[in-house]
């Protein structure tokens, strides 16, 4: 039995991890990746000097928290997917590594799955060819693979640092194609006092953005009706800007609306969630120090909220603290002491959000797309069956499966959820927070029955 | 278009098959990046509609980069490359 559970191994996972060895405790460390480093340090162990320079000094940030890691006596299990956990004291974690399942206990539990990519439902996005830009990121970081002839389509800071890590490598996107107009600028303007206090994520976004200019990327802005075409595979993305219709030829298409936090494990554990009305997401809700309603259970990093991965080392560190405290390992005065500078960086890093929330929104066409697009993935339904289902009756996601299996493919409603969401919300005249995600169960990720088998409680 | 991967850097390659098609692969490499980087977009058919699906999240999340390995359907995301592999496109759901 383990003091502390931690699942993720990316900035807040390994920053906890390294913070819970020093207090003392007894950690393991379970993330599905092959190594450490989670989305944004993704292969930062495994790194060359030549993909180093590409991918510039924010990702190199990553080696100081692998190294923690390394050096922390916490027990670090990668290529381990957990699919099922019982809460109580202790907690149960139920995890496969190659094919093989495991389970693990411990009196306290730290989440730190990070997010996933906003799904960017427009017609085509389903053909081979087209990815997500953080997935152009991972090909990039753990493969040293990049796409020739991509165009980079959606809006938001990542798209900026995955073209100018594209141009370093000597393979520049064709063109940037940003939905975001400058009327967004100007509304967003108001939030950047306050955004201030975090001038330092701004001042790389500026920084980017020079970048971009002198490596000539074309950049498009406030694009409308973007639709990727192609038969078989991407051969185009056409787009309206002022009323004039582009298309641009490219086989690969990565696109993205922001990230927004990975909740499948909370709301399988059926945890209380918000709606986050900026970030249009659902998030786990936590006290300030991240834990959640089922006492003894943590969230930190992109999981809780999206506030970045300086943030979430923060929180990582700050949750362990508590956890320790929780546990009677270290008194409140320790407690106060050693979150004092990790409060006030997350509160920092926090305060640029707002900003960039209103100057990067995602486009209504996105968020409730054209009946004729595609919503679900894994069961291919689109947008129009949903809304009629809506009108037959269905008021809320869990409903739908009376008509038709939205959601109910091997990805669990991971890239069709939140647009589902916003589909019933907009057919009944209601929010997103009314009518809520579909419940979840175990297993979290598709197991073979073998998996299942091994697990037998005689085998316990 | 069809789309064109590169790989920025290079290490003993194996052979494995992929639907009957002897390719060359680095060793050890991401399984799916190595595939696109050979220049197969086409991972598997949907079982709705037949339609073609390639990678598209690269971290676990989408299942539509799945393949056959001796009769298991797997993500090709989360696989490494290995001497002698003999891949399928992924026909059906996991
Ligand atoms: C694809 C992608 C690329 C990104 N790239 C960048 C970038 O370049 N720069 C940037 O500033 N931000 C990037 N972000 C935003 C990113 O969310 C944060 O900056 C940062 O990575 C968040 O850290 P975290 O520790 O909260 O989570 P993450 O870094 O996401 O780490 C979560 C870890 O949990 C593991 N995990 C999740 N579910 C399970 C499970 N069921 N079982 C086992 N392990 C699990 C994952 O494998 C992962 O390693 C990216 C986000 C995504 C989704
Ligand atoms: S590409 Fe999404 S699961 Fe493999």
């Amino acid at each position: 039995m383990y003091d502390l559970l931690i699942i993720g191994a990316g900035p807040a996972g390994m920053a906890a991890a390294s913070t819970a060895a020093q207090h003392g405790l007894t950690v393991a460390v379970l993330d599905e990746q092959p190594a450490p480093g989670g989305q944004i340090y993704r292969g930062i162990t495994e790194t060359g000097p030549r993909r180093a320079v590409i991918l510039g000094t924010d990702y190199l940030e990553g080696a100081a928290l692998a190294e923690g890691l390394a050096a922390s006596r916490a027990d670090v299990i990668q290529g381990a997917a957990v699919w099922d956990i019982c809460t109580g004291i202790p907690f149960t974690v139920t995890y496969s590594c190659n094919g093989a399942p495991a389970h693990l206990n411990a009196r306290a539990l730290i989440l730190a799955t990070g997010a996933l990519e906003r799904p960017v439902p427009i017609p085509g996005w389903t053909l081979p060819g087209v990815m997500t830009a953080g997935a152009g990121q991972i090909l990039l970081k753990a493969s040293g693979v990049l796409p020739e002839n991509a165009v980079l389509a959606g809006s938001g800071p990542l798209l900026y640092l995955l073209a100018v890590q594209m141009a370093r490598a000597g393979m520049p996107p064709l063109a940037l194609v940003e939905t975001q107009s400058r009327a967004d600028l100007l509304r967003a303007l108001p939030k950047l006092p306050r955004a201030l206090r975090g001038w330092r994520t701004l001042l790389k976004g500026m920084g980017l953005l020079a970048e971009l200019r002198r490596h000539g990327i074309r950049r498009y802005q406030g694009a409308k009706d973007l639709a990727v075409e192609g038969r078989d595979q991407a051969e185009a993305l056409s787009f309206s800007v002022g009323g004039t219709r582009h298309r641009i030829v490219a086989g690969t298409i990565l696109l993205h609306q922001g990230v927004v936090p990975n909740t499948q494990i909370t709301r399988a554990l059926r945890l209380d969630h918000l709606w986050h009305a900026g970030q249009r997401a659902f998030l786990p809700q936590t006290d300030d120090w991240g834990e959640t309603s089922q006492p003894f259970l943590f969230v930190a990093g992109d999981g809780a909220g999206i506030s970045g991965a300086k943030a979430a080392a923060s929180a990582g560190r700050l949750v362990v603290l508590q956890a320790a405290h929780r546990l009677g390992r270290i008194d409140s005065l320790l407690l106060e002491e050693e979150s004092t500078t990790d409060f006030r960086a997350l509160s920092a890093e926090r305060s640029v959000r707002p900003f960039l929330e209103a100057a990067y929104p995602v486009p209504a066409s996105i968020l409730k797309p054209a009946d004729t697009t595609i919503v679900c993935r894994c069961e291919e339904v689109t947008a129009g069956q949903i809304r009629g289902w809506a009108r037959a009756g269905a008021m809320g996601p869990n409903q739908l499966k009376a008509f038709g299996r939205p959601g109910m493919g091997p990805c669990q409603g991971r890239y069709c959820g939140l647009t589902t969401t916003e589909l019933l919300a907009e057919v009944h005249g209601t929010t997103p927070a009314t009518v809520g995600l579909a419940r979840l169960r175990a297993p979290l990720k598709p197991v073979t029955l073998g998996e299942l088998a091994a697990l037998h409680p005689k085998d316990d | 278009m069809k789309p064109v991967f590169r790989n920025l850097d290079d290490g003993p390659q194996v052979l494995i098959r992929f639907d009957g098609q002897e390719i060359s692969l680095p060793e050890g490499a991401n399984l799916a990046a190595a595939l696109l980087a050979a220049g197969i977009s086409r991972f598997r058919g949907t079982m709705v509609s037949g339609a073609s699906r390639g990678p598209f999240c690269m971290m676990g999340a989408c299942y539509d980069c799945l393949v056959e390995l001796d009769g298991v359907t797997r993500q090709a995301c989360q696989m490494r490359v290995e001497a002698g592999m003999d891949l399928r496109s992924g026909g059906a759901d996991v």
